[in-house]
């Protein structure tokens, strides 16, 4: 099934049956900020785990969707579906410019570029009329989905962002088992010697890059129609910083791994909310101790308990 | 009032002070970047915290000890230093067979908690720092007053990158330092215990960023987050200037500084985004930086 092995059929059908089950055990908003990091993570992931770029300045992507979804709906009255689809495009436009410039260098050169640029974005989106500054774009309404579904109802909701999340990692998964992705991989592993086979490598690094930005945008997009806000928080570096974060305590590489760490990292920031600079602390010391000695994250880990590859 | 281009001069060279000041900050951070790029092959994402570190040693120096503005001067670079050792043998001495790319998230790691505990220590509002009262006052230059300690800030940081110069380009330590960077294992073979040099650049990059904290401390209020809105900007400059040569990220600090500076008379609005501007130019121009080496 799409590329599956059966460890991993099995393991998403597992993760299937925690997303029909969950919205009746945990509170669906809390589950949805869970679905947006996660697919966000996703997003990033592609990037890391498989093209082998961290790219540090992702919040830029998930928090332009993130505006546009917002404004689109509530100014132009855009039907959800249009309006997330605006934001993946913003997210892929602005990847595409942004890309085609950082993937003139690439390791840690990589990383301080697109954290240089993505704090450009959000001088732009400080100054920008349309962001609200730093009030931002408040009080969205969640409005009808193909102007027929009411999202109002948590419920419905979570029912769609629970789709938009699966369809979001499948296409992950489809882009990494493509011809296409298998070339990522090469490049990822020995970039001469994919050059030299014939492969224009920085196209490849560019489409990859874009994908992942689409993506993060459709993330912030859905993240915009839930809480119905958009702030500068979706694109300041802390959120890139905690899309790293997710990805690397999930497992770089995984295809489970950012859905995982998103449930960690979210679950702990909803718990220790209230102790305030604590989770800068707590997320710190996470990065610090995955770094040192748990380089594989959560499902990289059990991955190699049990012998396979999730 | 002498006015050029329609702007008045006190403003003008006002305006160029600040960036020549805020040059200084980052030709010392970005020095210290390159510095330690070259040796460990680490990018240090904490740097911006020890900054914030060296500023606020200084602080609690001065409340909690009663030590002064010069002593701290020497103390703050000296404490953050030995910090910065500590953290080098037990920590990030581990990271090096692999990936750069791990290095980097530690630092970044250990940035969040640096700046988490003294945000939970002292909250986010920023403490004041007196200037000490030999260099407060303006001196009269003639066409304009001039902020005795912003002077100072300038004319220390300058002293200090030209020294960092000179002890990497000019002794037999810089030597030994330059060649490891080049060859570690060679340079083993010769009987240099890299180890040590290693550990010592480290603490010497990080004393340079406490040392520009200390300069810092009087100018911005003491707060938590004072590295993290410098460091951003000190990567654009890393990345526009590339980390090949010293004085390149000396020059490359100073020169962007002054640039900002002269943006805030012009055009305002573009200053915060002048530096990742001239970013974009150069990677589209000269990927690997203006004073970089080709890869």
């Amino acid at each position: 099934m799409f590329g599956f092995s059966r460890a991993e059929s099995i393991a998403f059908l597992v993760m299937l049956v925690l997303i029909a089950v969950s919205p009746f055990v945990l509170y669906p908003v809390f589950l949805m900020r869970v679905l947006c990091a996660a697919l966000f993570a996703c997003a990033f992931n592609l990037m890391i785990g498989y093209v082998g770029l961290l790219s540090f300045g992702h919040a830029a992507f998930f928090g332009m969707g993130s505006y546009v979804a917002a404004w689109t709906m509530k100014f132009w009255g855009l039907d959800a579906s249009v309006a997330i689809i605006l934001g993946g495009l913003t997210g892929a436009a602005l990847g595409l410019v942004l890309g085609f410039l950082a993937i003139r260098r690439s390791g840690i050169y990589f990383a301080m570029i697109t954290l240089a640029l993505a704090q450009m974005v959000y001088f732009f989106c400080l100054e920008a009329p349309f962001t609200g500054g730093e009030d931002g774009i408040q009080q969205v309404p969640r409005g009808y989905l193909f102007g027929l579904i009411d999202l109002s109802s948590d419920m419905t909701m979570y029912w769609v962002t629970a789709a938009i999340f699966v369809g979001g990692f499948l296409l992950v998964h489809r882009i990494i088992h493509s011809p296409f992705g298998q070339v990522l991989k090469g490049i990822r592993e020995n970039e001469p010697r994919a050059t030299s086979l014939g492969y224009r490598t920085d196209d490849y690094k560019l489409i990859a890059f874009v994908l992942s930005c689409m993506i993060a945008g459709v993330a912030g997009g859905t993240k915009a129609l839930v809480f119905g806000i958009a702030t500068l928080t979706d694109v300041n570096s802390a959120t890139s910083g905690e899309v790293v974060l997710t990805t690397l305590l999930g497992g770089l590489g995984t295809v489970f791994g950012p859905a995982a760490g998103a449930l960690v990292v979210t679950s702990m920031e909803n718990y220790l909310a209230q102790f305030g600079a604590w989770v800068t602390v707590t997320q710190g010391v996470i990065f610090m101790i995955c770094v040192l000695a748990f380089r594989r994250g959560i499902i990289g880990e059990l991955g190699a308990f049990f012998r396979i590859s999730l | 009032m002498i006015t050029i281009f329609g702007i008045p001069g006190p403003l003008l060279f006002g305006q160029l002070l600040l960036g020549l000041i805020n040059g200084a900050f980052y030709a010392m951070l970005s020095l210290g970047l390159a510095v330690i790029f070259g040796m460990l092959n680490i990018i240090n994402f904490a740097h911006g915290a020890l900054f914030m570190m060296g500023a606020f040693v200084s602080w609690m120096l001065l409340n909690y000890l009663d030590i002064g503005y010069f002593p701290a001067l020497i103390l703050a670079p000296l404490i953050v230093g030995i910090f910065g050792i500590i953290l080098e043998k037990t920590i990030i001495s581990r990271l090096y067979k692999l990936d750069h790319l791990y290095g980097l998230l530690l630092t970044f790691g250990l940035a969040l908690v640096i700046e988490g505990l003294f945000r939970n220590a002292y909250g986010s509002s920023g403490m004041p720092y007196r200037i000490p009262s030999v260099l407060q006052g303006a001196a009269n230059l003639g066409f304009m007053y001039m902020p005795i300690y912003r002077g100072w800030v300038v004319l220390a940081a300058l002293v200090v990158c030209l020294a960092t110069w000179a002890i990497i380009e000019k002794t037999s330590l810089g030597a030994k330092l330059r060649a490891a960077t080049e060859n570690a294992p060679m340079v083993q073979a010769f009987g240099v215990d890299v180890p040590r040099l290693i550990t010592l650049t480290y603490g010497g990059g990080v004393a340079l960023a406490a040392f520009a904290g200390v300069l810092a401390a009087p100018i911005y209020s003491v707060n938590p987050n004072m590295g993290s809105n410098f460091i951003n900007t000190v990567f654009a400059v890393v990345v526009i200037g590339g980390m090949g040569s010293i004085m390149g990220s000396i020059v490359t600090g100073f020169a962007l500084g002054v640039l900002e500076g002269l943006t805030k008379v012009f055009y305002p609005q573009a200053s915060a985004t002048v530096v990742f501007l001239v970013m974009v130019i150069v990677l589209l121009l000269r990927p690997r930086g203006l004073f970089g080496r080709a890869a």
